[in-house]
């Protein structure tokens, strides 16, 4: 069964030439490992990574200029909405910008109660991370591992606070609303079980000798460049610079409670995977602390003007229902004046500037998210590298899109 | 951030360089605002950074007051440091006419999304950025969406089409 060489149609000529090895490939904004909707040009020299341009932007949704056209209180619930793997810091960050132009003093029991929360919520959003991180580099079990402490702490977050990813939990001068009963035991349960949980990451990540070759020697900045470009959080951690805000700035008490900062000096994505997995173990230390110190007493400051008045007296004193009325109908104002207020997220430094005209609705609100500028380095760490450890690299930043698109 | 006494020292030093980078001080809630000349911000930062340990930019954005007010925008700088851990606000005012300033992108790369988020929101232009286009918005956009005059819904439904 031969085939007569001269029946080939034409248009199958042989071409014995090289062919163009460079390439432009746009990934995403569909694709799962850009966590979200970021989309990246590569300009690649067969796996070689020349050049990472990313685009940002599919996910702006205008909330900064919508915080001007709401009143301060229904601002909360707009951050709720940007770093939505960390809503109760971004909370955080809006509300005590808020109460430093008010000049709010916020009763300690709120204060530990905001502390507890904040750490909670950082371990809620590692454990995102280190799920994704994992799949994306191709270790499908922590994710369920991942998601099952973290399924636990949204239930206390709910508790409190009666919503999983959106809380809004903390006001302007306090909170929501006190723990409900039985939360503290709740709590003890989660604690219980999570530190028999870490090690089980430790075992399934960690120990696993593709896991660190694939994450070893890749995607290195170091300290100096990671200072220019402004990167915060683990990222600035694992290149060496020992700077974390809630020992540097401490802010809600934070500098009575006893944590380390972890430091990794190498750079690469092992070092912020490493940085990460400690920084759990010292979340679960404030955790425990914050909750041995918690006794009665009140969750919201001593400002009628400002904070909500229990449902009890409204029933009970004319003046808090003209308050409550106030506030809900037309706001509080807010004294003229601008604040940066920044503190430690889950990603790093957020902050929040909060500029006030006097009147009940915000002038100007900006955040800093941390991803947006973490996600700006990602061009320096990735270009050299092969295409699929741009993929870790990106899990390696911990982005969320609703915080850099805003 | 009880005592802004540490702050002054900073300002104080800028002085002593040059008496003309200090144009106006504030001190509220206790953070310390310059307010810079613009063509000088760009000597500033470097001075800031290179003699004086704030070596990263926290934070740049842009603000408007309203379009009766001139100067209209505000471009706010949030210098911090790594080392003594604290933070000096610089700010440059800009009249809507002529809403140019000196890029500082030379001075921290960080600079660069910062301020093409502020030229995309404000319209305000930073000479010698390397690549001032817009970022979060389309390239198509028709105005500048945070300044006060743009409606919050926009002028008319955006299509992607």
């Amino acid at each position: 069964m031969s085939v007569a060489v001269e029946n080939i149609p034409s248009k199958f000529e042989v071409l014995d030439q090289a062919l163009e090895s460079q390439m432009t490939l746009s990934m995403g904004p569909q694709h799962p490992s850009t966590h979200g909707v970021l989309r990246l040009e590569l300009q690649l020299d067969g796996e070689l990574v020349i050049k990472a341009v990313p685009d940002i932007g599919y996910l702006h949704t205008g909330m900064e200029k919508l915080f001007e056209y709401k009143k301060y209180q229904q601002g909360i619930v707009i951050t709720d909405r940007m770093d939505y793997l960390n809503p109760l810091g971004n909370n955080l960050a809006y509300v005590m910008a808020a109460e430093k132009l008010l000049n709010l003093e916020i009763p300690e029991r709120a204060q530990i109660i905001r502390v507890l929360f904040c750490e909670l919520q950082r371990i809620a959003s590692h454990m995102v991370w280190l799920g994704t991180h994992a799949l994306d580099i191709g270790a499908m079990s922590p994710f369920f591992y991942a998601f099952r402490q973290r399924e636990k702490i949204l239930n206390l977050i709910e508790a409190a606070s009666g919503g999983r990813m959106t809380p809004s939990y903390f006001r302007i001068g306090g909170l929501m609303m006190d723990l409900p009963a039985g939360f503290e035991r709740r709590c003890k349960q989660f604690l219980e079980d999570f530190p028999d949980a870490l090690d089980q990451f430790e075992t399934l990540v960690s120990g696993n000798t593709i896991w660190q070759s694939r994450t070893k020697g890749i995607g290195v900045i170091t300290a100096e460049e990671a200072i220019e470009w402004g990167l915060t959080g683990p990222c600035l951690r694992g290149s060496g610079v020992s700077l974390d805000l809630r020992r540097d700035n401490p802010y809600s008490g934070y500098e009575t409670y006893d944590f380390e900062v972890p430091v990794e000096p190498d750079g690469d994505v092992w070092a912020r995977f490493r940085v990460r997995m400690r920084e759990l173990y010292e979340s679960y230390k404030i955790v425990v602390q914050a909750l041995e110190r918690l006794k009665p007493g009140p969750i919201k400051a001593d400002a009628p003007k400002v904070v909500l008045p229990d449902r009890d007296d409204m029933r009970k004193h004319m003046d808090s229902l003209i308050h409550h009325f106030l506030i809900v109908a037309e706001g509080f104002n807010v004294p003229e004046g601008e604040v940066y207020h920044a503190i430690e997220g889950s990603k790093g430094e957020l902050g929040c500037y909060l500029r006030s005209n006097g009147g009940p609705k915000p002038d100007r609100v900006h955040f800093r998210g941390p991803s947006f500028i973490n996600l700006q380095a990602l061009p320096v760490m990735s270009e050299g590298e092969m295409v699929a450890d741009v993929v870790a690299i990106i899990g390696s930043l911990d982005i969320v899109l609703g915080e850099i698109d805003r | 951030m009880t005592s802004t006494k540490v702050l002054h020292e900073y300002v104080e030093r800028l002085k002593a360089a040059n008496p003309a980078w200090v144009a106006d001080l504030k001190d509220t809630y206790g953070e310390v605002t310059v307010i810079v000349p613009r063509e000088s911000i760009a000597d500033v930062c470097q001075f800031l950074k290179a003699e004086n340990g704030f070596d990263m930019l926290a934070d740049l954005n842009g603000a408007d007051r309203g379009p009766e007010e001139d100067p209209r925008f505000e471009v706010v700088y949030h210098l911090f440091s790594t080392k003594h851990f604290n933070r000096l606000r610089l700010k440059v005012l800009l009249s809507e006419d002529d809403p140019h300033v000196l890029t500082v992108t030379s001075v921290w790369k960080t600079a660069n999304w910062h301020e093409r988020e502020t030229f995309d929101m404000f319209g305000v232009i930073f000479d010698g950025h390397p690549d001032l286009r817009r970022i979060l918005l389309p390239s198509d956009f028709d105005g500048h969406a945070l300044r006060k005059d743009y409606p919050l819904r926009g002028y008319e439904p955006y299509s992607l089409t």
